[in-house]
């Protein structure tokens, strides 16, 4: 992709789970156009899934009258992308899961979504959008992360 | 949209000559793979069963409900005094299953040839 400077994909999934993989199959497409390593086509991979996971469950509340909206963006050195919903966004960060916790049944097994998605990119910000509509997560991953 | 998970159950011996129940996954391991993973889980005679080694091999994608459901698994095992290994895993779900801690309490192998060795 290296004579195209800039470029936008957007996809619009159903709020249903399963079409994550959606998504995740076309970010994971433009990123190695972009010449991304295999191991951050991965890690992107799974940030997105699991970013339109929490659009379609808990942003649109499974609702599939409502859509999430995926836009990537690819510049030169790095591939931004937003997951939109219509939910009134997320009010405050995840906690890093406690194995031990979870285990002893004290921690919901579930919820590490957050925590995958802050992990595995390198930028990960949440904006609740204005009158609890069009919220977003917008996650960031650069060509020039070391492995 | 999600690929059915599918499992089933081999009962192999380890070289040191300790009965191993192997519970092998295919497809997607996600919110609708309770049955697969937790229900094989639970069929399996907790009496009898101490060993139990997960297959990995054949599954592409595991999202955070998923893993959810393995570490519930876990916490099921870990009650049942049943020790846990898996194998199988890509480069990419080591490192998560990793991150969240669940190396913690099931042991992570390459292969069944390895795991078994070990067990």
């Amino acid at each position: 992709m290296s004579e195209i400077k800039q470029t936008t994909v957007e996809v619009r999934l159903p709020s249903r789970m399963g079409f994550e993989k959606v998504a995740m199959s076309t970010a994971a497409a433009v990123a190695k156009l972009m010449g991304f390593p295999e191991d951050r086509v991965e890690d992107l991979k799974t940030a997105v899934a699991e970013a339109c996971i929490n659009a379609i469950e808990h942003g649109n509340r499974l609702n599939e009258k409502l859509s999430a909206g995926v836009v990537l963006s690819a510049s030169v050195d790095s591939l931004e992308v937003k997951v939109i919903d219509d939910g009134k966004g997320m009010s405050k960060q995840q906690a890093k899961p406690d194995i031990d916790r979870k285990m002893h049944g004290e921690e919901d097994p579930r919820g590490m979504g957050m925590f995958l998605i802050q992990a595995l990119v390198d930028e990960a910000e949440w904006v609740a959008g204005s009158a609890g509509k069009s919220s977003y997560v917008r996650l960031v991953i650069r060509l020039d992360k070391e492995a | 949209m999600q690929s059915e998970t599918k499992s089933r159950v081999d009962q192999l011996t380890s070289p040191a000559g300790h009965p191993v129940s192997v519970l092998r996954f295919e497809g997607d391991i996600a919110s609708t793979s309770k049955e697969a993973v937790l229900g094989a889980y639970q069929a399996l005679p907790k009496g009898t069963v101490k060993l139990i080694l997960l297959d990995f091999s054949k599954v592409d994608y595991i999202n955070s409900s998923g893993i959810a459901l393995v570490i519930q698994l876990l916490m099921e095992a870990n009650n049942s005094g049943q020790k846990v290994y898996a194998f199988g895993l890509s480069a990419h779900f080591t490192k998560v299953f990793t991150m969240v801690g669940i190396t913690k309490y099931a042991g992570l192998f390459p292969s069944q040839a390895e795991a078994i060795a070990a067990l």
